[in-house]
């Protein structure tokens, strides 16, 4: 037991020559370990007078003591170093740009059709959808525009062999949706429609949104209000609104709806052709013949119904002048849209 | 349509500027289109006469003109134009005028002579595009007089786009009547007299199709000089009108046309042969028009004929046979009434658009005949002279459309505006809308005048209180509706999440038409049933797509063209599939991925492999994941016509087929001019439902993972294996993962490697490593039997 005091000297030595964590740990075996120097002085005990046993056992408890204190002080010491290394050498360039893909964008038409689904959604309209593939009843005779209608004329229509024809609106889902649900009833249905316009500001194909409510005491008045709603929710902002009459076969009365034109706030611009105004959507009250076509009883229920250029909306939200570049797919414009 | 106020004052007050009065218009359903002035702003020229012409001594096109303006001296002008004559009174500018453009006159030499102002064309006004010739005015145009006031040239011309239901509004008392009922002045009805016939000259009319055609008013005028000018007053307003002048006789019945709106025809008597009559065109009859085009005849076409065939279609366009010319002497007049829907239609089918089929369509006044003919008749005497026959009517007034008394319901007025109008207002605005009104109940019945088209029904009456009182006075008011809630139903993927899905894997949405080339369908899907438009607008896009992939493939060129290496575009839409002759129309979401793997970028080796099916897989499979129920979907290798035969497969769910995935064939690739070879995919979206999320328990016991190296013949593949590692492991092997794919060194040639690592785990205990090494054991003697597969050490 004489050389107790010797053993703790070296063990300390040790420790303190210690210069990494895994050679600390070495250093912890081989003094506390199960068969470490200092352990292997406590099974030396056994062989000590009992009347000694329990000062050298105190003696050599402490001496374990105070080398493992070492051991945790060093280790404290090298943990500190070593994250200090890591520190200085981990240092990065965070300008450095990320890896992996970046995100794609969705059609400005789509973004500004799920935001008009949203925006009537939040008002208790539901969503309803018909075929674009159509037949003369549900895009014509079932609207109040027979044959040889003169309505038909401002309708250039694409027709199959067959006699079924591209809808030319998405008035069709009027009918489509009162024959399904009947009334009450109130959607939208935005959709893709056609006509066979090929000059520079028309598209053979552009998106249309058809909006009908049915109830037993629905008014003008409340049309008024829900078109106003629909478009100061659309641009969030204060808008001026004014109803013209119009004609469609299928309403009367009949409006064309004008909002105060974004660009300049109403007081003339090129882009309203210095009138103030831009006109924005069709409506009306739902003609009894149309009513009736669905089997709705007109008498019973009053309706209102609208429609609106989605292609449009998106240009006037966006920004796009021009309406081609919608199916154009060009990437470089894509990527103007990557907003959520 | 357009209308010179000058025109309307002379039928009503206008109390509003032109702005004033196109806004009011427009607010009741006249849309104001434009307003021009009649003239461009000139200054300084008056009414002259030339008093002497003579040939410019060095130029042969010119000639020197002394010129008077009545008082002051007689200016000496050079002038060009082939019609300067002594005697005709014309248009000064004099020295210090302002033409239109900026042009000031000023005294100059031309060619040595001196010219002290210019004699102006109709063109040089900026009054008309035609006619090169100086100015040509009657002889009594009072001399020196303001040429802008004697030809009214401080007028207005309002453009007015009227819709399909108001016929009755396409002429200048249609307006006028609008004006009344708006507030203007009262409608003025300048006395039409009835000429005296001098002679007693009839042509003979017949109706064959009396319901087309139950009133013909005719009329002989003999001896007519066609060849004289039309008075300056009504070429003028002909012309901001937007008319050519053409001769006396033509001219009157297009003003007659404008003013009344009552459409006519002026025929050349001598070319008619015999009877006249209005009868439907029969099998295999053609006509050619005044317009020099032939047209073929349909049966169900109202044509005016005598008895050498047709003269013209009725109400739309006159024949070249029997059209009047310079030469004409003798005219016989058709004022005639066409029943609406025997016109409908017929223009356009004939590729027509005539000021008179646009009137006959929407209606014109079934009471106007006789007055359109004596306006006509007065005018055309006092223009090219000639003796007049009697107006000979030839009608079945049964016939002619009656107007009935339409019932309005106070309630229904109330309850369809949302606003009670007070009964002296409904009142007085049927009133000013020429309508009869008596109270009737709990209401009005009124009766429309004969002249309105669209008013049939009870709703019309409340169009006509509310577009008078103004949509403006009705007020906005939310609708109270009962509250509902809106179904939501869980299982059907919401679109925005989808979509979303592949911009979030850096794909950009394309919208492109549901008519494609049949070239490039064709190529993509040969022998494929498709569906032809019967008129299509280009031939490239002339067929519908039965795939989102021919819009795809050819946005994916464009871009190419534009430069783009990296392409990821995918599209959302009906694809129109043609089975057996029946059309469906499938909701479908597709893409097509070429180029770098990711876009460029530092620090991943990976960036710059190509893209190529597996990682268009993973994008899909990212896809199919959002339905919650990726187990379901399986892929099998399929081929499809333009994808490349080993790198297809078939989209299954539940083993249904849902969709395809694949690289575009090589020899498409190389035919279309891709530089690298593009993966396609298209889902049918009703296969991305949603399966209800279900929550499970989790174990809390560890799990023991062990790897196996299968050696496996080539053709068995990944699916299979994996088929049969998941039905051989024990009910607690919990995942299956592949880590690696191997062939080459240490493989024997037709075989692969495939690493998996297995996941052992239990609910309710740890299981012990005997457990897992039976269960591993389990697994290899199963694919050493099924699928001779041997394990790597």
């Amino acid at each position: 037991m004489s050389d107790l005091g010797s053993v703790v000297d070296q063990a300390l030595h040790e420790v303190a020559s210690c210069s990494a964590l895994a050679a600390l740990e070495d250093c912890r075996v081989r003094w506390l370990g199960k068969k470490g120097g200092l352990t292997e002085q406590l099974k030396a005990l056994g062989s000590l007078p009992a009347s000694e046993r329990p000062a050298a056992g105190a003696r050599i408890n402490e001496a374990k003591a105070r080398v493992q204190e070492a051991i945790e002080a060093r280790r404290a010491e090298l943990e500190r170093a070593q994250d200090e290394a890591r520190l200085s050498a981990g240092r990065i360039d965070v300008t450095l740009p990320g890896r992996g893909e970046l995100r794609g964008a969705l059609h400005p038409v789509t973004r500004a059709r799920l935001r008009i689904e949203a925006i009537f959604r939040s008002a208790g309209f539901d969503v309803a959808e018909g075929p674009e593939i159509e037949d003369d009843f549900h895009n014509f005779e079932a609207l109040n525009i027979p044959a040889d209608h003169p309505a038909r004329a401002m309708h250039d229509t694409f027709y199959f062999a067959d006699g079924r024809l591209l809808r030319t609106h998405t008035s069709t889902v009027q009918i489509r949706a009162m024959l399904a649900r009947g009334a009450p009833l109130a959607v939208i249905a935005p959709g893709r429609v056609y006509r066979s316009d090929s000059d520079v500001t028309h598209a053979p194909m552009f998106h249309q949104l058809e909006g009908i409510v049915v109830d037993e005491n629905i008014s003008f008045a409340n049309l008024k209000a829900v078109l106003h709603g629909f478009i100061e929710a659309f641009f969030e902002r204060d808008l001026g609104m004014r109803l013209r009459p119009s004609y469609f076969p299928f309403t009367e009365p009949s409006a064309e709806v004008d909002m105060s034109c974004v660009f300049c706030d109403g007081a003339g611009c090129r882009i309203c052709k210095q009138t103030g105004w831009l006109e924005i959507l069709g409506c009306g009250m739902v003609h009894p013949n149309v009513l009736k076509a669905s089997g709705v009883d007109p008498e019973r229920y009053t309706g209102y119904a609208f429609g609106a250029g989605i292609d449009r909306l998106a240009m006037l939200r966006y920004g796009v002048n021009d309406m081609r570049l919608f199916f154009e797919n060009d990437l470089r414009f894509l990527e103007q849209f990557p907003a959520f | 349509m357009r209308v010179p106020i000058s025109w309307l004052q002379e039928w009503v007050t206008v109390p509003w500027s032109a702005a004033e009065l196109g806004s009011r218009l427009t607010m009741a359903g006249l849309e104001l289109d434009a307003i021009e002035p009649a003239a461009p702003p000139f200054t300084g020229v008056v009414v002259a006469q030339i008093v002497e012409a003579l040939p410019h001594p060095q130029a042969d096109k010119l000639r020197v003109c002394q010129v008077t303006t009545g008082s002051g001296p007689v200016l000496q002008i050079v002038c060009g134009a082939s019609n300067a004559r002594a005697g005709l009174r014309t248009a000064l500018a004099t020295v210090g005028a302002e033409l239109p453009g900026g042009i000031a006159i000023k005294a100059a030499k031309l060619r040595g002579v001196e010219s002290r102002g210019m004699l102006c064309s109709s063109r040089e006004l900026g009054l008309s595009e035609g006619n090169p010739g100086i100015l040509e005015l009657p002889q009594d145009a009072p001399l020196g007089a303001s040429l802008r006031e004697y030809l009214k040239l401080d007028d207005t011309t309002i453009e007015l786009n009227v819709t399909a239901n108001r016929g009755d509004a396409m002429s200048v008392i249609g307006v006028a009547r609008e004006v009344a009922a708006l507030g203007g002045g009262a409608l003025q009805t300048p006395a039409v007299a009835a000429v005296a016939p001098v002679l007693p000259d009839r042509q003979p009319v017949r109706l064959e199709a009396p319901d087309a055609c139950p009133r013909f008013a005719g009329r002989i005028i003999r001896g007519i000089d066609n060849t004289r000018p039309t008075p300056v007053w009504l070429r003028e307003r002909l012309r901001r009108a937007g008319v050519r002048s053409i001769s006396p006789a033509v001219d009157v019945t297009n003003y007659v046309l404008l003013e009344l709106g009552q459409p006519m025809h002026a025929y050349d008597l001598a070319k008619v042969e015999g009877t006249i009559a209005a009868r439907m065109a029969r099998p295999a009859e053609s006509l050619t028009l005044l317009d020099g085009r032939h047209v073929a005849l349909e049966p169900d076409m109202l044509v005016i004929a005598d008895e050498a065939g047709p003269v013209g279609v009725a109400g739309v366009m006159g024949g070249e046979r029997t059209a009047v010319s310079a030469t004409t002497r003798d005219l016989f007049l058709e004022v005639a009434w066409f029943a609406p829907e025997s016109i409908r239609g017929r223009a356009r089918r004939l590729g027509l658009h005539t000021d008179a089929s646009q009137r006959f369509e929407r209606g014109v006044d079934p009471a106007g005949q006789v007055r359109a003919m004596e306006r006509a008749t007065a005018l055309l005497l006092e223009m090219a002279g000639g003796r007049p026959g009697p107006v000979v009517m030839t009608e079945e007034p049964a016939r002619l459309p009656v107007r009935s008394p339409v019932t309005l319901r106070r309630a229904r007025l109330t309850r369809l505006l949302g606003i009670a109008v007070p009964d002296g207002q409904v009142n007085s605005i049927f009133q000013s809308l020429q309508m009869q009104v008596a109270a009737a109940g709990e209401g009005w019945s009124v009766t429309p005048p004969p002249h309105r088209f669209d008013i049939a029904i009870e709703e019309d009456l409340v169009e006509e209180v509310a577009r008078i009182m103004g949509f403006d006075a009705v007020p906005e008011r939310p609708a109270t509706r009962q509250q509902v809630f809106l179904p939501l139903p869980e299982a059907v993927a919401p679109e925005r999440a989808y979509l979303e899905t592949l911009v979030g894997r850096g794909y950009h949405e394309i919208i492109t038409f549901a008519f494609v080339d049949p070239a490039l369908q064709g190529a993509l899907f040969p022998q494929v049933e498709t569906l032809a438009l019967a008129n299509a607008i280009a031939s490239d896009l002339s067929v519908m797509r039965i795939s989102l992939w021919p819009g795809l493939v050819r946005a994916a060129l464009e871009n190419q063209r534009r430069q783009q290496d990296r392409i990821r575009l995918f599209s959302h839409g009906a694809r129109f599939v043609v089975t057996q002759g029946t059309l469906s129309e499938v909701d479908s979401l597709a893409g097509i991925a070429l180029g770098r793997r990711l876009p460029e970028q530092w620090g991943s080796s990976d960036a710059r492999e190509s893209h190529d099916f597996f990682d268009s897989k993973a994008d899909l499979t990212a896809l199919l994941a959002g339905t919650g129920a990726a187990d379901e979907f399986s892929f099998e290798a399929a081929t499809l016509p333009c994808l490349h035969p080993g790198r297809s497969a078939r989209v299954l769910r539940s083993g249904a087929a849902v969709g395809w995935i694949g690289e575009l064939h090589p020899r498409l690739i190389r035919e279309l001019g891709f530089h690298q070879a593009p993966v396609l995919f298209e889902m049918d979206v009703v296969a991305l439902r949603v399966a209800l999320p279900q929550g499970r328990e989790i174990s809390r016991f560890p799990q023991v993972r062990r790897d196996l190296a299968v050696v496996v013949p080539e053709k068995v593949s990944f699916s299979a294996l994996r088929e049969r590692v998941v039905l051989s492991g024990s009910s607690f092997l919990r995942n299956v993962r592949l880590f690696d794919v191997y062939r080459g060194a240490g493989i024997e040639e037709g075989r692969k490697s495939i690493a998996l690592g297995l996941i052992f785990q239990e609910i309710s205990r740890t299981l012990t490593d005997d457990e897992v090494d039976r269960a591993v054991a389990a697994v290899v003697a199963d694919l050493r039997e099924n699928l001779d597969a041997r394990i790597r050490e």
